[in-house]
C-alpha cells in the first residue's frame, strides 16, 4: 500500500514537471498547440477509459457530449453573452443530465446491444446539431464563440491555453485515481470481472454504471468546452460517429483501464495524423492498418503490450542466467 | 596562368554570395485543401491548381527573383485538421500567405488564427459568412452563393414564375444556399411553397420530391453538390415532374451530366465561365485566360479543368501580384490585395476594396442549359 | 392519398436496399456472433467493382456480377484469415475495433483504387418508372427486393437442409461440441465470411444502379443496414430483410409527412426504441440470438 501511493507520488511528479517543462520551453507555437489537442483528447479518453476499462460498457456514441459540452458553451457565452465559466457549469450539468436520462434506460443493455443503443444516441444527437440551425448554426456551423478571460489573464495565446488544458488534465486523472482507489473503484472493478458475481455480492451494478457513465460525460462536456474556447469555431462534423469511433480507439490502443494508457492512446491518435501529413493520399489506409495490427497482436493496448514484451524478455534472460 | 585562375576563383568568390542570398530568400505560400474527404472534388483539382502555377511562376522566375514554395496540407474537409494545418503552416512553416481551404465551415475554423497571426488568407470557398463582415486578413476568390441565387432568380423571375420549391443538400453548402433561396425570394417577387432538405449521401429523394410537388410550384430549384442533385434530378423524371429544374453552381461540371444521364436535359444553371470557354464570344474578357488555365492544366494533368481548380488558378495568381514589391512583408501583401482591380480571372473580374474581400459582381456568373448532353450558354 | 402511395414506394426503393444489405449482416452474425463493421464497405466494394467491370470495361453483365461476387468472397476470406484468425484476444470490443479498422483501411484503398469521384451505373432493365395507382416505382427497385429475398431464402436453404449449413449452425450453437463431433470449426468461420461479404458485395452489385456509387458510399449504408438489422432482430434473416424494408418505409413517410431534416434520425431513433422495447428485435423471442 505503501509502495503503492509512493509510486503514484513518483508518477505525478513526473507528470507535472513533463508539464511544465515542455510549457514552458516550447517555443514554437504549432507544438504547444497540437500538446494542448493532446490534452484535450486526454480527457476525453480518461472519461471513456473510465466506462470501458473499469465500468466495461461500450460506448460507441460519446462524441455526442464531447459537442454538447461545446454547443453549450457556445451558445450560452456566444449568442447570450453569458460567462464562458457560469457556461462551463452549464455545460457539465447539461452532459451530466442527458447523460442520467439516456443511461437509464441503455444502461440495461449488455455488450453489442449497448453499443448500438449509444450509436444510436450519438448519432441522433449529431442530426439535432445539424438540424437545429436557428441556435446552432447547422451545418455551416457556429462563428463567434468568445476567449476565455480570468481576470486579468487572457486564454488566447498558445502558452496560457496549454497551462489550463493540462491543468484540468491533472485534475482530471487525481479524480480519476481517488474514483478508482475508493470503494466505488473496487465495486467498480467487480462489475468488470464479473457483473454476476457483483450483483451476488450486493453491488447495485445499474446506479454504479450510471454514475460513472455520468462521470465521463462530464469529462466529455468539459474538453468540449475547452476545445471551443480554443478552436472560437464549431461545427456538426467535429462530432460525428467517426470522433466516437477514434475516441474509443484512443482508449483501445492506449490501454484499458490505465489512466496512463488514456494519455498514450490520446498522443498517439493526435500525432499520428500530423506524421502521415507526408503520406497524404495513403493516410486512411496507413492509418486502418494500424489500427488492426495493434488490436490483433496487442489487444489490450499498447501499455499492457509493452509491458508484456518487456516481461517476456526480462524472464528469458533470467532464464538464461540460472542456466 | 596563376593571373588566370585567381581572376577566376575571385569571379566566383563574387558570384557565390548572390546565389546564396537568392537560394535562401525563397517565398513560402501555404495551402488548406480538402484532396481528400467529401469535399475531395474542391480540394483536389485546386491542389493541382496550385501546384502547376507556383512551378509555372518559378519556370519563369519567380517573384521578383524569389522562388515560390508551396507548403500543401490536406483538410480531408475536417475543421479540426484544418486548425492543425494552418497553425503548422503559420508557426512551424512559417509561410507569407496561405490560398485555401476549400469548404466554409473549414475556412471559418481557421479565420480567428489567421487574424491573430496576421497571416493573408484566401479562402476557396463559397459561404457568404466568409467574407461578410469583413476581416482584415480574409480574402476568398469563389463566387459567394449569395451572387449564384441572385442569377438563378433572375431567370426564373425573367420565365415569368412566382412559386418555387427548393430542396437542399443538408451540409454547409447546401445550407448556405437555402438560407439565400429563403432570404431574396421576396426580393424577386417569388414565393417559396416549400423547402426540403436531403443527406448528402442519400440515395432516394422521392418522399421530399412527393411533398413539394403536392405543393403545386411552378418550378424547382435544387441546392447541392454532387452526386446528391444528380439523385434528385434523376427522381424528377421518374416521377414525371413536369416543371423547370434549376440547379446550382455546385453541379457546374461534366461530372453532373455523367451521373445525371438523362435526366440532365433542360436543366438550367449558373456557372462560372470556365464551364463554357469554348462557347464565349471571342470578345469576352476571360476567354483568354480561360484557354490559356485549360491548356496548362490538361497538359499536366491530362483531365479538365473545373470551376473549382479555377479558385486556386486566381488564387495564386492574385497572391502572385500582391507579392510583387513587398520583400515578404505580410503586411504589405495584405494591402496589395486589398488594392487588386480589375484582375481578370478564372472565375471572373475581381476588384477587391476595404468593403469588399470576395471582388466579384454579377457578371462572374452566366446561366447555362444542358441540351443533348451538353452545356448551351442562354440569356 | 397519392401522396401516401408514393411515399410507400419510395420507401420499398430504399427499404429494399437497406434489406439487401442487413441480410448480409445478419447472416454473419448468425454464424459467429460477431458484428462486422465493415460490411458496408463490402458493399461498396461490390458497387465500385461493378463499375469497374460492367461500365468500364463493358464485360457482359452475367460475368461482371460474377466477377464482383468472387472479389468480395476472396475480400471476405483474406479478412477472416489474417485480421480476425489471428486476434490473439477475440473478445466483442477488441473485434468491432479491428472490423472498424478494416472498415477505414477498405475506405483508404478503394479510394486510391477508384478515385474520389462517385459513378452512375445503368439500370439493369428498362430505366423508366413504372406507375402504379399513380405513383411511380423504379424497376431497379424490384429487382433489389428479388435478389434481397433471393439472398434469404438461399442462406436459410443452405442453413437448414444442407449438411455444411448445418454443420456451421452447430459452430454458433456450441463451437466446442461442434469441434468435438469433428465439424472444422476454423473452416466454418472462413465459410461464413466469405458468403457474408459475398452477400455484400451482391448487394453492391443490385444498389449501384440507384444509388451513386463512391467510395465513401459504405459508411451511412452500412450503419442503416445496421440499424435494419438490429430492427428486425440480429441473426434472423427475414427479420433482417423486414427489418430493412420496415426501416426505408418508415424513413420515407417521416421525411413525407413530418420533416426531411429529421430523415436520417428515424433510422437510429427507431434503433433505440426497439432496443429498449423488444432488444431482440420485432421478428424473434424477446431474448433470443439467432433465426
Amino acid at each position: 500500500m505503501d509502495n503503492n501511493s509512493k509510486q503514484i507520488r513518483i508518477e505525478h511528479s513526473l507528470f507535472i514537471c513533463a508539464v511544465l517543462g515542455l510549457g514552458l520551453f516550447t517555443e514554437n507555437t504549432y507544438y504547444l498547440q497540437i500538446m494542448t489537442f493532446i490534452g484535450i483528447n486526454t480527457l476525453l479518453a480518461l472519461g471513456l477509459n473510465m466506462l470501458m476499462g473499469y465500468a466495461g460498457q461500450v460506448s460507441l456514441g460519446h462524441a455526442a457530449f464531447y459537442g454538447i459540452g461545446a454547443y453549450t458553451t457556445a451558445i450560452l457565452s456566444g449568442t447570450y453573452g453569458i460567462s464562458p465559466w457560469l457556461a462551463l457549469v452549464c455545460a457539465v450539468g447539461c452532459a451530466v443530465f442527458i447523460a442520467l436520462v439516456v443511461g437509464l434506460p441503455t444502461l440495461r443493455l449488455s455488450g453489442y446491444y449497448l453499443g448500438m443503443g449509444t450509436l444510436g444516441f450519438g448519432m441522433i444527437v449529431n442530426i439535432l446539431f445539424r438540424e437545429w440551425s436557428s441556435v446552432t448554426g447547422g451545418a455551416s456551423g457556429f462563428v463567434g464563440i468568445p476567449v476565455l478571460e480570468a481576470g486579468p489573464v487572457s486564454f488566447m495565446s498558445g502558452r496560457n491555453y496549454f497551462f489550463l488544458v493540462w491543468g484540468v488534465v491533472f485534475g482530471a486523472i487525481l479524480i480519476c485515481r481517488r474514483i478508482l482507489s475508493s470503494r466505488m473503484g473496487r465495486a467498480l472493478r467487480s462489475i468488470h470481472d464479473g457483473e454476476n458475481a457483483a450483483l451476488a455480492v450486493g453491488v447495485n451494478t445499474h446506479f454504479l454504471k450510471l454514475q460513472i457513465f455520468m462521470f465521463s460525460a462530464a469529462l466529455g462536456a468539459i474538453a468540449g468546452f475547452l476545445y471551443a474556447h480554443f478552436v472560437l469555431f464549431i461545427s456538426p462534423g467535429s462530432f460525428g460517429f467517426m470522433v466516437s469511433v477514434k475516441m474509443v480507439t484512443m482508449v483501445v490502443i492506449g490501454g484499458m483501464a490505465s489512466v496512463w494508457g488514456a494519455l498514450l492512446g490520446a498522443s498517439l491518435l493526435t500525432l499520428l495524423p500530423e506524421v502521415l501529413h507526408g503520406f497524404a493520399e495513403y493516410e486512411m489506409i496507413i492509418f486502418g492498418l494500424i489500427l488492426m495490427v495493434v488490436m490483433i497482436f496487442m489487444p489490450q493496448g499498447l501499455t499492457r503490450g509493452f509491458l508484456d514484451i518487456y516481461e517476456v524478455s526480462r524472464k528469458k534472460r533470467h532464464r538464461g542466467k540460472q542456466t | 596562368m596563376k593571373k588566370l585562375t585567381t581572376a577566376v576563383l575571385a569571379l566566383a568568390l563574387a558570384f557565390l554570395p548572390a546565389t546564396g542570398l537568392m537560394a535562401a530568400s525563397v517565398y513560402k505560400v501555404g495551402g488548406i485543401f480538402s484532396s481528400t474527404g467529401r469535399a475531395s472534388f474542391l480540394g483536389d483539382p485546386e491542389k493541382k491548381t496550385m501546384e502547376m502555377m507556383v512551378e509555372k511562376i518559378n519556370a519563369s522566375g519567380g517573384i521578383d527573383g524569389h522562388m515560390l514554395e508551396a507548403m500543401i496540407y490536406d483538410s480531408e474537409g475536417d475543421p479540426a485538421k484544418a486548425v492543425s494545418a494552418v497553425n503548422k503552416l503559420i508557426h512551424k512553416d512559417k509561410v507569407l500567405a496561405i490560398i485555401g481551404p476549400s469548404t466554409t465551415p473549414t475556412t471559418l475554423a481557421i479565420v480567428n488564427f489567421v487574424e491573430r497571426a496576421q497571416v493573408p488568407l484566401i479562402s476557396c470557398a463559397a459561404g457568404v459568412k466568409i467574407t461578410s463582415p469583413v476581416k482584415p486578413w480574409v480574402f476568398k476568390t469563389a463566387q459567394s452563393d449569395l451572387l449564384a441565387v441572385a442569377a438563378v432568380y433572375q431567370h426564373i423571375k425573367a420565365a415569368g414564375i412566382k412559386k418555387i420549391g427548393i430542396i437542399t443538400v443538408a451540409n454547409s453548402f447546401g445550407e448556405s444556399g437555402k438560407n439565400q433561396l429563403l432570404n431574396q425570394a421576396k426580393d424577386f417577387g417569388l414565393e417559396v411553397v416549400q423547402a426540403e432538405s436531403f443527406g448528402a449521401k442519400d440515395t432516394d429523394t422521392t418522399a421530399q420530391l412527393t411533398k413539394i410537388k403536392s405543393a403545386a410550384p411552378q418550378a424547382i430549384v435544387c441546392w447541392g453538390t454532387n452526386p446528391g442533385p444528380a439523385v434528385v434530378a434523376k427522381n424528377v423524371k421518374q416521377l414525371k415532374i413536369d416543371i423547370p429544374l434549376y440547379q446550382s453552381h455546385g453541379v457546374a461540371s461534366p461530372k453532373f451530366i455523367e451521373l445525371a444521364g438523362d435526366a440532365a436535359e433542360g436543366i438550367i444553371l449558373p456557372t462560372g465561365k470556365i464551364l463554357v470557354t469554348g462557347l464565349l464570344d471571342g470578345s469576352d474578357v476571360q476567354k483568354k485566360i480561360l484557354e490559356s488555365y485549360q491548356a496548362d492544366y490538361s497538359a499536366k494533368y491530362k483531365g479538365n479543368v473545373s470551376g473549382f481548380g479555377g479558385y486556386a488558378y486566381d488564387a495564386v495568381n492574385i497572391l502572385a501580384n500582391a507579392l510583387k514589391g513587398t520583400g515578404g512583408d505580410k503586411g504589405k501583401i495584405r494591402d496589395n490585395l486589398e488594392a487588386t482591380q480589375n484582375h481578370i480571372g478564372a472565375t471572373g473580374e475581381f476588384n477587391f476594396s476595404g468593403k469588399d474581400h470576395n471582388g466579384l459582381s454579377p457578371e462572374a456568373f452566366v446561366m447555362v442549359e444542358i441540351k443533348d448532353g451538353t452545356w448551351k450558354l442562354i440569356k | 392519398m397519392q401522396e401516401i402511395i408514393q411515399y410507400l414506394f419510395s420507401g420499398l426503393t430504399t427499404g429494399a436496399i437497406y434489406a439487401v444489405i442487413a441480410v448480409g449482416l445478419s447472416m454473419l452474425y448468425s454464424s459467429t456472433e460477431l458484428i462486422n463493421f465493415a460490411h458496408g464497405e463490402f458493399v461498396m466494394v461490390g458497387a465500385m467493382a461493378m463499375v469497374t467491370l460492367w461500365v468500364q470495361l463493358a464485360l457482359p453483365l452475367p460475368l461482371a456480377m460474377a466477377g464482383t461476387i468472387a472479389l468480395g468472397c476472396c475480400l471476405g476470406l483474406l479478412f477472416e484469415r489474417f485480421a480476425i484468425r489471428t486476434a490473439r484476444n477475440p473478445q466483442p470490443i477488441v473485434l468491432v475495433i479491428i472490423t472498424v479498422g478494416a472498415s477505414i483501411f477498405l475506405r483508404g484503398v478503394g479510394m486510391i483504387l477508384w478515385g474520389k469521384d462517385p459513378f452512375s451505373v445503368p439500370s439493369f432493365s428498362i430505366h423508366e418508372s413504372i406507375e402504379i395507382l399513380g405513383a411511380a416505382l423504379l424497376p431497379q427497385s424490384i429487382w433489389i427486393m428479388v435478389a434481397a429475398l433471393a439472398l434469404a431464402g438461399g442462406i436459410h436453404f443452405f442453413l437448414k437442409q444442407t449438411l455444411t449449413g448445418k454443420a456451421m449452425v452447430a459452430c454458433a450453437v456450441n463451437q466446442k461440441a461442434a469441434w468435438l463431433t469433428g465439424i472444422p470449426s476454423e473452416k466454418m468461420a472462413v465459410l461464413a465470411f466469405a458468403i457474408s461479404t459475398g452477400c455484400g458485395a451482391i448487394a453492391g452489385i443490385f444498389i449501384a444502379p440507384i444509388t451513386m456509387s463512391s467510395y465513401d458510399m459504405g459508411t451511412i449504408l452500412g450503419l442503416k443496414g445496421f440499424c435494419a438489422a438490429m430492427i428486425g432482430g440480429l441473426g434472423s434473416l427475414w427479420g433482417a430483410f423486414a427489418g430493412g424494408i420496415l426501416l426505408g418505409v418508415l424513413e420515407s413517410l417521416g421525411a413525407g409527412l413530418i420533416s426531411s431534416g429529421l430523415k436520417d434520425a428515424i433510422a437510429f431513433i427507431l434503433l433505440l426504441l426497439i432496443l429498449y422495447i423488444r432488444p431482440g428485435g420485432l421478428f424473434s423471442a424477446k431474448e433470443a440470438k439467432r433465426f
